[in-house]
Order: structure tokens, then sequence, then C-alpha cells
């Protein structure tokens, strides 16, 4: 029914997905304020897809805010920077949103500094040729804002044979409560559009699209008075629906092509990148520095002053709820939107670069979910008619059930699942299927890693 | 501190509620059957509910499986199966179909999400099979006497050849097959016929239907299907041969077919869960429902209809995945 409504209105979308309450009303108005210091700021060396980076200071050495602390480790790898001028008090393993421990320097921030960050060696648009771009790029850090964190620089690298004509400009922002991506685009839109130069001239893209759902009317506005004369870029509004701002849905919704299975964008000619992250290379690059703070959204029904906030990168959780005002009725937290944002088991837990949001849901919110009842799957076909990629969740709910799960990924597909929570979302049996999934994929990689 | 795998949100409807609404939307149709056929309908009724809902009971308290009364869905099982049985039925007969089709239908193949077959029909289909000639004598609607007689067919004791009082009236369907008389289709549409307790009235049927549509609780893909195909075969047939075939209205609004295709194939566990699939196996209904009215011994064929594209429904799904996003055709 969908396919039809949304021919019917217009506006680009994608075939199935959800609707699910946007709860943006409470901090879409709020522009963007710094957050404090914590006293303790932990950097894991990976928080980003790839190879962790090497740290290039030692403990008790101080370092100013926005210098190198680790360098790459090979193309897949990117830069760290201090996130605020302070004393590197510990280099250890720490615990992760990812679940795993992770090498992280501890740097405890000195609190009659300035916080001033100083310029470093500019990377200038009209001099730099792409190869200068792309290494610039890797040096301040760059990664995927959207919540991936894939290294930036590694997405614009691909091989002779390919060309980009189209570069996305994900603004959708589809999770709800989130509103990061929102107020950058409407307080930052100059940058926005100096990082799409940058990229340009780095891929030799032939036009740029700006996706923004319809929901962020604002943001379009203020995009649409930034957009440049000599440069062929143009705002798309999409219908709203989720999860369109993943990145193989969007290039659907946009273009209607489909990215092979197991392919990347670049195979049907467009490269994405998220908006915050094209801002930040705006900013960044022509002032030689590199990421040190990130937006995200603090909200949900356990905050009190939530917003969106410029926040350091390795601000631990408990600190940015307690400067929040946490209820203390908080039942659950976690970082990025309700339908994929991981959940986070020990408040120690720093802000990465991939961290759109912490949210926080009280025993209101979660009792409804925690104590209702599991039933049988009554093949009612909600989940089918929700999958983004086309897959059959009852059926794969029914395999993992069995621990069939070497079936689910040779005849249904189970790794075009990227997670997105739309079949567990409307299953009125309560199935959770996406745990299942998850659980089915771990359980493949192990037995094909011991046959 | 929970942990808990995403998403943490989830939409509203469960299923117990989908059932429950499920329920609702029938309870015109129940009003109706009442207020056509009298006090002997009500009983049916009744005694199909309790049968069903009593059977579950027991056999999950047998089997120490936890109570599932919960879920609504025996109600429906119970209030559907009542309505296909024709109004001056034997309670005994009744009660025996009900544990069977509870029995058999449900709980054998595993309970709710597990039946191949949708367990009303199940249960009609062993009465059929049983008591042929009992499931084919009608009481005919809007008697004078309805609420203050109760027919004695209905209270015949168990194991008991029951004793018809009013004269048995033909159905439209078999007026049309073996008399060949006709039947406005007015009389169809508002349910002034005879026919299966809650089979007769088209029209609030699909008053049901339309409710249970706007709610996304019913799969409009597989009534529109059977209606479709019902109607297209019967158009060709009657061009073909006027006086051999009748209508598509009088097919469409005759026997249990508006009662089927919009309440018993549409039972989400029973039948296909892709949308061409729905399309495939509302066409098979369709069109055996039309073969076996036309060309077989019955008068009505929609109940076997129904249970024949039950078994192949699987099977049409196997067909007919969706294609897989970036997957090659």
């Amino acid at each position: 029914m969908t396919g039809i409504m949304d021919t019917a209105l217009g506006a680009p979308s994608f075939r199935h997905g959800v609707h699910p309450r946007e709860h943006k009303e409470d901090t879409r108005g709020l522009a963007i304020r710094q957050f404090p210091f914590a006293p303790m700021l932990i950097m894991p060396l990976r928080q980003h897809l790839g190879a962790p980076a090497v740290p290039v200071v030692r403990v008790g050495q101080e370092v100013a805010r926005g210098e190198t602390i680790a360098r790459p480790d090979g193309f897949m790898s990117v830069a760290m920077h201090a996130p605020a001028s302070g004393v590197v008090r510990r280099i250890e393993l720490a615990p992760t949103i990812s679940g795993d421990m992770v090498e992280s320097v501890f740097i405890e921030p000195l609190p009659a500094d300035t916080q001033e960050v100083d310029d470093g060696e500019p990377c200038r648009l009209d001099n730099a040729t792409p190869e200068q771009i792309m290494t610039a790029i890797q040096n301040a850090g760059i990664v995927g804002l959207g919540g991936a964190a894939f290294p930036t620089h590694a997405k614009l690298r691909f091989p002779d044979d390919k060309h980009v004509d189209t570069l996305i400009i994900n603004g959708v922002e589809c999770e709800p409560y989130l509103t990061t991506d929102h107020r950058v685009m409407l307080e930052q839109s100059a940058d926005v559009i100096a990082g799409i130069r940058y990229l340009v001239k780095a891929t030799s893209a032939v036009r740029t699209i700006i996706a923004v759902e319809a929901n962020k009317p604002d943001a379009v506005t203020a995009l649409s008075a930034a957009l440049p004369d000599d440069l062929p870029v143009d705002v798309t509004v999409l219908k709203v629906k989720y999860p369109q701002g993943a990145e193989k849905i969007l290039i659907k919704a946009l273009l209607k092509r489909e990215v092979p299975q197991g392919g990347l964008p670049i195979d049907v000619g467009v490269i994405c990148t998220n908006v915050a992250t094209t801002a930040e290379i705006g900013r960044l690059l022509p002032r030689g520095r590199g990421i040190q703070e990130r937006v995200i959204t603090i909200a949900g029904p356990g905050v009190e002053k939530k917003g969106n906030y410029l926040i350091p990168i390795g601000t631990p959780v408990r600190f940015a709820l307690e400067a929040c005002g946490a209820d203390p009725d908080i039942t659950r937290v976690f970082m990025g939107g309700p339908m994929m944002g991981p959940a986070v088991s020990n408040l120690d837990i720093p802000v990465t670069k991939g961290t759109s949001g912490i949210l926080a849901f009280t025993v209101h919110e979660t009792a409804a979910i925690v104590e209702r009842k599991v039933y049988a799957c009554i093949h009612c076909a909600r989940c089918v008619e929700s999958c983004p990629v086309f897959l059959n969740p009852s059926h794969l709910g029914l395999l993992a059930k069995n621990e069939q799960y070497e079936q689910m990924a040779d005849d249904h597909s189970l790794y075009d699942c990227f997670e997105c929570g739309a079949c567990n979302y409307v299953c009125p049996s309560h199935i959770p299927l996406v745990q299942y999934f998850r659980l089915a994929k771990k359980m493949v990689r192990k037995l094909r890693a011991t046959h | 501190m929970e942990i808990a795998s995403s998403p943490h949100v989830a939409s509203g409807a469960s299923v117990d509620d989908i059932m429950r609404n499920v329920v609702y939307a029938l309870l015109p149709v129940v009003v109706f059957a009442v207020f056509a056929f009298g006090l002997s309908a009500l009983l049916v009724l009744t005694t199909a509910v309790l049968a069903c809902v009593g059977t579950e009971y027991v056999l999950n308290r047998v089997a120490g499986a936890p109570d599932t009364l919960g879920d609504w869905s025996v109600v429906i099982t119970g209030l559907l199966y009542g309505l296909t049985l024709p109004p001056g039925l034997a309670l005994w007969m009744v009660a025996v179909g009900g544990i069977f089709g509870v029995g058999v239908g449900k709980f054998l193949f595993g309970g709710l999400g597990s039946n191949a077959f949708n367990p009303a029909l199940v249960g009609r289909a062993f009465l059929q099979a049983a008591f042929p000639s009992a499931m084919t004598t009608w009481s005919p609607a809007f008697l004078a006497d309805r609420f203050a007689h109760i027919s004695s067919s209905t209270l015949a004791f168990p194991f008991a050849r029951p004793e018809y009082d009013a004269i048995s009236a033909a159905t439209p369907l078999s007026a049309m097959k073996f008399r060949d008389t006709g039947t406005d289709p007015m009389e169809l549409m508002l349910g002034l016929t005879s026919g299966s307790v809650g089979e007769t009235c088209a029209v609030l049927i699909l008053v049901g239907g339309i409710y249970l549509v706007a709610r996304n609780m019913m799969n409009w893909r597989i009534t529109v299907s059977i209606l479709a195909t019902v109607a297209t075969m019967t158009l060709i047939a009657n061009t073909l041969a006027p006086g051999e075939y009748p209508q598509p209205m009088f097919m469409l609004l005759s026997g249990g077919l508006m009662l089927g295709a919009v309440f018993m194939a549409t039972d989400p566990v029973a039948s296909p869960i892709t949308d061409t699939g729905c399309w495939v196996y509302g066409l098979l209904i369709g069109g055996l429902i039309v073969v076996i009215r036309f060309w077989g011994g019955m008068a009505e064929g929609v109940m076997y209809a129904i249970l024949l594209a039950n078994a192949v429904s699987p099977h049409i799904d196997n067909l007919v995945q969706p294609r897989v996003y970036g997957s090659r055709a």
C-alpha cells in the first residue's frame, strides 16, 4: 500500500519502512550549546571502523587541545586529537559502546587552561590535489559521524575504473529523538557547502544532492539559501520514513539505484557522506585542525536539560547525564537513536566520533517493552511489509529459533540485514527479531571459522 | 541499568489486540445471526464458542502448557466455526466439531501460529464428513416463533438422529444448483435468505472487513483476489452460456463466499505472508470455489477451497519470495 502512496504523493522515498513517533519536538528548536569538560576524558584509540590509531603521547605528558595524540595506523585508520588541554594520566584498556575493551588515552583537562585551539597546516581548496584532501581528512581524524564511523578518506578513494556521478550529502536523520544533523544544517550551512567543495574536488563528482526529510523545513530553507552558484548542488526533500538515512536505502530513494549485494555505493556511481561529517570537513580542513568535539543530542524522558550539545569527544556518559540532570528512574541509556542505538552497559563508556546522541528512558518507557508477552509468530506479514531490503524476517526468525543459522545465511540473505529494527518494531508477537539476527550472524561466523 | 537489544521502541498493536479486534468485527454478524435465526442460532454460537474455548483450556492444562486463552484466537475460532453451521444443527454435533477443530486443527499442530489449516474450517469439515445430512438441512430465516421456540433438532440427544420440525428451506445456492431458481441479489446482500448461521448478510460481513482493513489488521489482498477471481470467472461463464450459469453478483453474495473471503481465508497463520503470495492464494481459492459450485457435486465449495489453499500456502510463499535489495533477479 505504501508503494502506491509514495508515487501518488510525489516526494521521493523507498518502499516498505516504518513511521515511528518522531519525538524530535523537544530538541529540534534548541540551538547547539557548548558542553563543559568532564574531569577525565577517555579517548579510545579505535572509535572508527578499521585499525586502531597509534598513540604518540606518553603518560604524564601535557597536551594542548586539538593536538594530535595518535596517528593513523595504515590506510583504514585515522588520527586522534586531544579533546582538551590537559595531562595524559593513563593509557590502558577501557570499555566502549561496542562491548569491547579498547586501548584508550585518559586525559585530565587542566581547569586553568584557556582551551584555545591553534590552527595547523591548512589544506586550501584552491591548490590542494585530491590526494592531499584525502590525507588532510585522514589526519583530521574525520569518520562518518552518522553512526557507522567509517573513515571518510577511505570512502573517497576508489579504483580508476569507477567514477562518481552523484555525491549524496545525508541529512535525513530518520531516527526518532535525534536532532543533531538538523541543527548542523540550520546553524552550519556554510560549513556544509564548504565541505561539499572539498568532496567534489576529491571525487570529481558531477553533481551533489543534499537529502533532507520533510520534517526539517527550516533546514531545507537554510541550506537552499546557502547553495553556491558555481557548483551543481541541490536540496532534495524526502518523505519522512525510517530507515531512509541508511546509505543504501537513501540511494534507492533518491536515484532508484540498488547497490549490489556485498558491493559499495561507488559501484553505482555514488558516494554518500553524512551532513555533519561534511560540515566538519568544511570547517576543519581550512584551519588544519582535527575533530576534538562533535554535536550530539542528549534527550529522552529521563533527561531534564534536553538539548543539542557540542561535546568533547571522550566525555563519559555518566558526566553527560549528570550535567543534564538525570532522572533517578532511568532504566535504560543508549547511544544513538532508539531504533538502532546500542544500550549502554556501563556509564563510564565515553562519547566517541560515531555517537550521535545519548538517550535516557525511564521505567515508564521501558516497562511496557520489557514486561510484554512474546507470542508465536502469526504470519501477519507486518515485518515483511516493513523490511527495507525485502527480507522475510518472519521466516528468518523461525530459522533462528530452530538454530538453523547457516541456512539463514545461505538461503535467506541474513547478511543483507543491517539491523534497522523495523521488523522488530512492528512485530505484534514481540519477537526479538534483531537480537536473533545479531546472534545468528555471530554464530555463522563462529561456525565458518571452525570449519 | 537494563541491557537490551535495539530497537528500544515498539508500535502499539500486539497479537491479542489484533485478535480482539477481529472479535469486534464479527459482532455485527453475530447479532444479525441471532436476529435472523433466533434462539437456535444463539445456542449454536454459544455452544461453538464454549466447546472451542473449553477444549483449548483443558488441553493446555493436560499438556502442562501455559494458558493461551488470553490471546483471544480461540474465541475467533469458536465464533467463526459457529457462524458456518446450519442454524438448526444439534448442539451435541456443534460441540463435537468444535472439540475436533481446536483439538486436531490447532492444538495438535502446535497451537497459535503453527496451525496449517483454519481450525474453524477443520471442525466444520469434520462435521460435513460425519453428518452430511444434518450439515445440509437448513431451517428458514425469520420464522415468526424464532425467539420463543427452540427447534427440536437443536436439542437432539447426543448421538441421536435430530428431528426437524420446521420445513427445511433451500439455500440460494442449492436452489440455483438443484432447482434452477435464482435469488434476488438485494435479498442476498441484506441477509433475508436461509443459509448457515452467519453467512447470510453480506453487508455486515463487509463492514467488519472494512473495519479490520482500516485498522491494518487484515490482508485485503486475499479478499479482493478471491472476489475478483470469482466475479471474472462467473462473468465469462455467464457470457458464454447465460442460461446455465448465474450472474457474478449472485455468486459473490450467496453462500459462505463473503464470510470465507473476509474472515476465513484471511487467517494470517494459514495464508501466505508475501503480497504476491496473497494474490496467488486468493486466485486459487476463487478458482476452486467456482469449479466446485459449477461442476462439483456440492452446492457450496468455499470451505474445501480454503482448506486446499491452506495446504499449499507455504509452497506459494516459497515460490514468490520478494527480490532482496541489490540481488540480481
